[in-house]
């Protein structure tokens, strides 16, 4: 079997990230129930395909920028899983020393130039990747991912036109999820899709169906590839949708348990999953092998974090410059 | 480097404000490569007050970039280069236009840093013209540094000299944080001698630019130059006054003020933007929260703009800065205290 040219081992490693993104979520919403995180987060579940596709189709030296719902873009780049919990519960051995916690997570020495508080806050700074990556001809590409509701900022009007004008190697990728907390995407913007944007500033727009990891994967290795080629940016929209609330202190006023059951049913892990199985690429046991895989990992990684001191407060102030 | 030779140190020029800080950025050009040039117009067209003119031909379109009126863009695409290995440096045409790329400076230029545990450097330079005094009104007028001065994670230079206008612009580019350097439209044309070698002066120093006994006036940007010409004015009268010329305003400088205070027992400080929260609060209370409260002779005078935006009409506008005759009346009215 094979799909969008993957491999059968490549198309398990996609099923392995999802299925790694979801534990650590799953296990970061019931640390979060158990009082035992300090501050809030942003959980991507739903989305997973988004992250691992993209990242799928690049190189370990590539770069990308993050969102506030940056778990999983974090995992798919290859961060490594105890340090991010770590970092999820604040301790000094996370990567940002627990100055950063959930929604600034980076990894930078594996690409990841840090996700973002601030919607479309990444997308000027990702050009500015770009620029660097063409002035130092060092071949990378960089993506910078965003939501539906980052679409409708000013910043990214400006770090689209900059990035086309100057032809450089960013793939912005959009994950609309339907909603900015409670702005459903259809009342927030009169075109009909967030790619339809890109024809302004001269680049390609593309929707891809974004539960299904193997079209995320498709579509980005392509955008990538013709960034890399001196091609210039591109405007990939994967339509996704969130499960959970937008952060925790979300009661999903804005929408039907209904439509939420109805993303469900289209779920990203359970197709490839079903894909695999009726490929015979994998059997149910060893599906069920891999998802129990990916809940050690996180249970591991919470020990770790769970042994790992607290920053001393000494250290307070370390940082702040170079 | 220099050696004395009638009066003038060999290599040692003079220059203007706008030229002293144009070489700079081909000095530093020169040096390394990963130094380049973004803003608006700064091209073909050498900048709206000239400083980069000249600059598109010798270094070429790649390292000198024109680009479109996208502020925001601008100083995240610097903040994006450099942390990923370039030395950006950005020109904002008016410091007031830095409003809208303040997202970008204060959300994420300055914290980006310490929000990512000391993993990423930003070592981009951000200059922009402040200041009153060309009727240019409201909007193009503004003397914003205090709000810079207020984050951590940014640095904010204020040149006063041509000299310094180098140095401190060539430190800023060597500095492996955020700098933000404040040059005064009013300083572009004057003249005063810049040594030649790129000699960086380091940030966080400030400079006693007149020796005296009386009084102190503390002054930042073109407020050094109206304090020194006060000063002459004053010691006519036999007032003897010291001129601290605060060079940056983070890391700021509190000691080479208080060493001053100690000395003379009464402070002016003078600053353009509007007085209120302003550079010169911070000061003020540097020098009565500490030790040299008690070598006091006169309560600390703060004179700062006024309370307004900036006025179009010529007698309002200068009404709404500090004026050398403002620092004259400041200076005695601390005498007359004690």
């Amino acid at each position: 079997m094979s799909a969008g040219g993957l491999p059968p081992d490549r198309l398990v490693a996609l099923l392995r990230t999802m299925l790694l993104i979801r534990a650590f979520e799953e296990l970061a919403d019931e640390l979060f129930a158990q009082g035992r995180v300090h501050g809030t987060m942003h959980l991507s579940v739903g989305q997973e395909a988004v992250a691992a596709g993209v990242c799928a189709a690049l190189q370990p030296g590539d770069y990308i920028l993050s969102t506030h719902r940056g778990h999983g873009h974090c995992l798919a780049k290859g961060a490594d899983v105890r340090r991010m919990m770590a970092e999820f519960l604040g301790k000094a051995t996370g990567y940002c020393r627990g100055r950063g916690g959930s929604m600034h997570i980076a990894d930078v020495a594996g690409g990841n130039l840090g996700a973002n508080g601030i919607v479309a806050g990444g997308l000027p700074i990702a050009t500015g990747v770009g620029l660097s990556i063409r002035l130092r001809r060092s071949g990378q590409v960089c993506v910078a991912f965003f939501g539906d509701g980052a679409a409708n900022e000013g910043a990214f009007h400006e770090a689209l036109n900059l990035a086309s004008i100057w032809e450089l190697p960013v793939l912005f990728v959009c994950e609309n999820n339907q909603y900015a907390m409670s702005m459903p995407v259809g009342r927030a913007m009169r075109v009909a899709r967030v790619s339809d944007r890109a024809a302004a500033y001269g680049m390609p727009g593309v929707t891809a169906d974004g539960m299904d990891v193997v079209a995320v994967y498709t579509v980005a290795t392509e955008l990538v590839a013709r960034a890399r080629q001196g091609g210039g940016p591109a405007l990939l929209e994967c339509v996704t949708y969130r499960y959970r609330g937008h952060s925790k202190s979300d009661r999903q006023r804005y929408r039907a348990r209904e439509e939420v059951e109805a993303w469900r049913a289209r779920d990203p892990i359970d197709r490839l999953r079903a894909r695999l199985l009726a490929a015979g690429v994998l059997s149910a046991a060893a599906a069920n092998q891999l998802a129990a895989e990916a809940r050690a990992a996180v249970a591991a990684a919470l020990a770790f974090a769970e042994a790992s001191p607290e920053p001393d407060p000494a250290t307070l102030l370390e940082g702040v410059y170079a | 480097m220099s050696t004395a030779t009638g009066g003038t140190e060999v290599g040692v020029r003079e220059l203007s404000y706008a030229e002293a800080i144009r070489e700079a950025l081909r000095q530093a050009m020169h040096a390394d490569e990963r130094v380049i040039l973004l803003g608006e117009d700064i091209g073909v067209y050498g900048g709206a007050f000239g400083v980069t003119d000249g600059l598109l031909e010798e270094f070429g379109p790649e390292r000198v970039r024109d680009t479109p009126i996208s502020e925001a863009a601008i100083t995240g695409c610097a903040i994006g280069a450099a942390v990923t290995g370039l030395r950006p440096v950005v020109e904002i045409q008016f410091m007031d236009f830095i409003t809208l790329a303040m997202e970008q400076l204060v959300l994420q230029a300055a914290k980006m840093r310490y929000m990512f545990g000391g993993t990423v450097t930003v070592p981009m330079v951000l200059r922009t013209p402040a200041g009153a005094g060309t009727g240019a009104a409201a909007q193009h007028s503004g003397s914003l540094e205090a709000w810079f001065a207020h984050v951590p994670g940014l640095k904010v230079v204020a040149p006063a000299t041509p000299a310094d206008a180098k140095a401190l612009l060539l430190a800023a580019i060597a500095d492996p944080n955020p700098v933000i350097v404040v040059e005064h439209k009013l300083l572009y044309r004057t003249r005063g001698p810049v040594p030649e070698a790129p000699a960086p002066a380091p940030l966080g120093v400030a400079a006693v630019r007149r020796e005296g006994r009386d009084v102190t006036v503390v002054a930042t940007s073109v407020m050094v130059p109206r304090a020194l010409t006060a000063a002459e004015r004053l010691a006519a009268e036999g007032v003897d006054v010291e001129v601290v010329d605060l060079r940056t305003l983070r890391p700021l400088d509190a000691e080479t003020p208080a060493a001053s205070a100690r000395k003379t027992g009464r402070v002016v400080v003078v600053y353009e933007a509007v007085k209120t929260l302003g550079i010169g609060a911070e000061v003020a209370a540097r020098l009565v929260e500490g030790e040299t409260f008690y070598h006091l002779k006169a309560p600390v005078v703060r004179l700062g703009g006024a309370e307004c935006p900036i006025p179009y009409n010529r007698t309002l506008e200068r009404a709404a800065v500090p004026q050398e005759e403002d620092i004259v009346a400041a200076v005695r009215q601390v005498l007359a205290e004690g």
